[in-house]
């Protein structure tokens, strides 16, 4: 008995730390719920990538670089968290493509997902700041090392590969040679001219792709990068820098954008509907089944702790579909209990005592509550599979819930009941244990 | 048990949910939402008055849509379903809805390609097929022991036909949903159904497992007793908790309709319609019927 009161005790303890893990995290905003895009507002892209071009040994590193490509340009216009990933698909249209997810958290505007997805690499100028060029540049010092230059790459007519000729440089050295338009011209002429001897830096995607320094006006128009390029290299930036800069062609497909608004309303309303279908069901069992039904109710509220601990530490990323499911559990979270307390409760009236009672109603209620939870567990694995990340968030949640549940409305509810220790001899202990319209 | 004492009332008032569910499938069809027919599905929020549907149709046609659906939804908006989007009907969404004073918002976008639908519909076959497949399996192997007086494969063939009710019914109210208010089949819809049969067969089995443990303790103390009263007591004793456990799921479910996100409200109901089903099946078609089959096995072997 003492042992079971001590376990008891032991299990309210780590329901508080729960508790209290879960409020902190997300009070402090070291570790916040995942919200996937329908809650967050954003946009996903879906694209097909071309690849009649691409040998098929090729194709797992075109679609790596493509990712990267796309990857650097979306981190580059600030946008938090994004997910860039390539997956094998068609397979069961009766095609075979392969494709590039994009989702920018935050995006609400679909043209402007797509224009910063599609657009050709972005070419810039930048005069460096003080005397010594730096060894290393990142994206976070570049704009207190460099000062932006007013010409930029909209000022290009076209980019050419070359072999350095000239007497400076390593002779042979492939190099990109940058033509301005009349306007560009004109600004590289007035340029070089006022910052001979300053370090400038040619900058692609806003990585550094050389510095080199102004020995003299030029102008002419023309520009030399010598970046230390293989002729393969030069070439392709050539190429970027004229065609856009993606390894293979890409192709929209899908695409999916939810407002900002539409997301924090769903977020509200999720949690709303979270609560109340919590207190719904708490009143529920405290109704019907008394006693018992209280213990199941702390059970239950174990098992939403446990879950969003749970979200929290896997990280679950949370949809609309995802809350659904969380309230669905949460309905089915207490079938356990149910079981359980009917049996009880036809054992108790079969004359056992409450101790011999709760055993029996649990030992026998038990092939129900795996039964159930299997054919739910199916259907979870099964939707899982089938799974848009709209689904998928749907099912996770739904297996979970169906896992932790078992375990929270069986072990905790025993132990709560064993560890009151009562008798159902007199009539009061008996009503406390009855239920419905049962006495 | 009065169930089983009635059970030809129930039988003809499963047999009229049925037909209804069918007619109105028959009648209002089934109509596929962007996520397995690909096009687009936009939804348009106003800030300040919605304008009046005639005129923005017009305003749409002017500006080259073509292959449209428009339908008001909730209090300030409204659903647009279509074809493909080019970039500058995209681009012009929001100019063109604004009409009136109002000023309109894309609340939600959804572009499908062709590929990506028809892979989707396929994947759900597949669910569907797949879900099915391993309930059988389960049920199999839940009556794998044989048993008299009705064998095992019998239980699993009736637990197979409350299984066909419980889809019937919601998919023949949804079929309605969609005429009354729009309602489209999505991926959600699919996955409300999939959900709907793995809760509901198990009730079914609770019972047949009562059934089934009754009978032995009847065989093992050598008591006859009828087997339309062994069926009924067994169902006297589940039917509580059977009720109890689905009403727990429906609370909740209620919830998540009434007060839950815009975009659950239909899968909300569809599983609200569908565990409903699920749990009268199990109460009042699962036994009745291995009773009546009970009676036409004993009535033939004479």
């Amino acid at each position: 008995m003492l042992q079971k009161r001590l376990t008891a005790l032991l299990i309210l303890l780590v329901g508080a730390g729960i508790a209290w893990f879960v409020y902190s995290s997300e009070v402090s905003g070291a570790r916040p719920f995942k919200l996937g895009l329908d809650l967050s507002g954003g946009t996903q892209l879906v694209y097909r990538a071309d690849l009649k071009a691409i040998a098929a040994t090729d194709v797992a590193d075109s679609m790596a670089s493509l990712r990267d490509t796309i990857e650097r340009r979306v981190n580059m216009f600030g946008v938090s968290e994004p997910i860039v990933q390539t997956e094998h698909g068609g397979t069961l249209a009766g095609t075979s493509e392969e494709r590039l997810i994009v989702e920018l958290p935050g995006v609400t505007d679909t043209q402007k997902a797509i224009a910063l997805i599609g657009q050709t690499p972005v070419l810039e100028f930048r005069l460096l700041r003080g005397e010594t060029p730096p060894g290393e540049i990142s994206s976070t010092t570049v704009n207190q090392l460099f000062e932006p230059a007013a010409i930029t790459g909209k000022d290009l007519a076209s980019a050419q590969l070359q072999f350095n000729q000239s007497a400076g440089g390593i002779p042979n050295e492939p190099v990109v040679v940058l033509k301005f338009n009349s306007e560009g011209a004109r600004m590289f002429a007035a340029l070089t001219r006022d910052n001979v001897g300053r370090y400038f830096g040619i900058f692609l995607d806003g990585v550094p792709i050389s510095v080199p320094v102004i020995r003299e006006s030029i102008p002419d128009g023309t520009a030399v990068i010598s970046g230390g390029f293989t002729a393969e290299g030069a070439k392709e930036l050539a190429r970027n820098l004229n065609y856009g800069a993606l390894p293979v062609p890409i192709e929209l497909i899908s695409t999916q954008t939810v407002s900002a608004t539409l997301g924090g309303e769903a977020v509200q309303d999720g949690i709303l509907a979270a609560l109340w279908g919590v207190i719904a069901v708490a009143i529920f069992m405290v109704l019907w089944y008394r006693l018992p039904g209280l213990l199941a109710t702390c059970a239950l509220m174990l098992y939403v702790l446990v879950v969003l601990a749970l979200f929290l530490v896997i990280p679950v990323t949370l949809t609309a579909a995802g809350i659904a499911a969380f309230i669905l559990s949460v309905g089915m979270a207490v079938d356990a209990n149910i079981l359980i307390f009917e049996r009880t409760r036809e054992e108790l009236q079969g004359g056992k005592s409450a101790k011999e009672a709760i055993h029996d109603g649990f030992a026998r209620a038990w092939p129900s509550i795996r039964d159930s939870n299997i054919s739910s567990m199916i259907t979870a694995v099964i939707l899982f599979w089938f799974g848009t990340s709209l689904i998928k968030g749907f099912a996770l949640v739904f297996g979970l819930g169906v896992l932790v549940s078992m375990l929270t409305a069986i072990t905790v509810s025993r132990t709560f009941l064993m560890a009151l220790g009562l008798e159902a001899k007199h009539g009061f202990t008996r009503l406390l244990f009855g239920s419905g319209t049962h006495l | 048990m009065f169930i089983i004492r009635h059970r030809n009332v129930f039988f003809a008032l499963t047999g009229i949910l049925v037909l209804a569910s069918l007619v109105s499938l028959a009648v209002f069809g089934l109509k596929f939402g962007t996520d397995f027919t690909g096009g687009t599905l936009v939804e348009i929020r106003y800030d300040g008055t919605r304008p009046d549907a005639a005129p923005l149709t017009e305003t749409l046609n002017d500006a080259g849509f073509k292959n449209y659906s428009l339908r008001e939804s909730g209090d300030n908006g409204y659903t647009l379903r279509t074809q493909s989007l080019t970039d500058a009907e995209r681009g012009m969404l929001s100019a063109v809805f604004s009409y009136q004073g109002g000023t309109a918002f894309v609340d939600q976008l959804t572009e499908v390609g062709p590929t990506i639908g028809v892979e989707l519909r396929n994947k759900a076959l597949i669910a569907l097929a797949l879900v099915l497949l391993c309930i059988l399996l389960f049920i199999a192997f839940a009556f794998r022991k044989v048993s008299q007086p009705i064998s095992s494969w019998i239980y699993g063939l009736i637990a197979l036909i409350t299984l066909v009710h419980d889809v019937i019914i919601p998919v023949g109210f949804f079929a309605a949903l969609g005429f009354l208010t729009g309602a489209h089949v999505d991926t959600l819809f699919v996955t409300a159904i999939l959900t709907v049969l793995g809760f509901s067969i198990h009730d079914t089995i609770v019972v047949f497992d009562r059934v089934r443990e009754n009978l032995r303790v009847n065989h093992d103390h050598n008591r006859k007793e009828d087997f339309a009263d062994v069926a009924g007591r067994s169902l006297g004793q589940t039917f509580v908790r059977s009720i109890n456990t689905s009403l727990t799921v429906l609370f909740t479910l209620l919830v998540l309709y009434f007060i839950g996100p815009a975009s659950t409200r239909d899968f909300a109901l569809t599983l609200l319609v569908g565990i409903t089903a699920g749990t009268y099946s199990s109460i009042f078609l699962a036994t009745p019927l291995l009773v009546t089959t009970e009676r036409w096995l004993k009535n033939r072997k004479k």
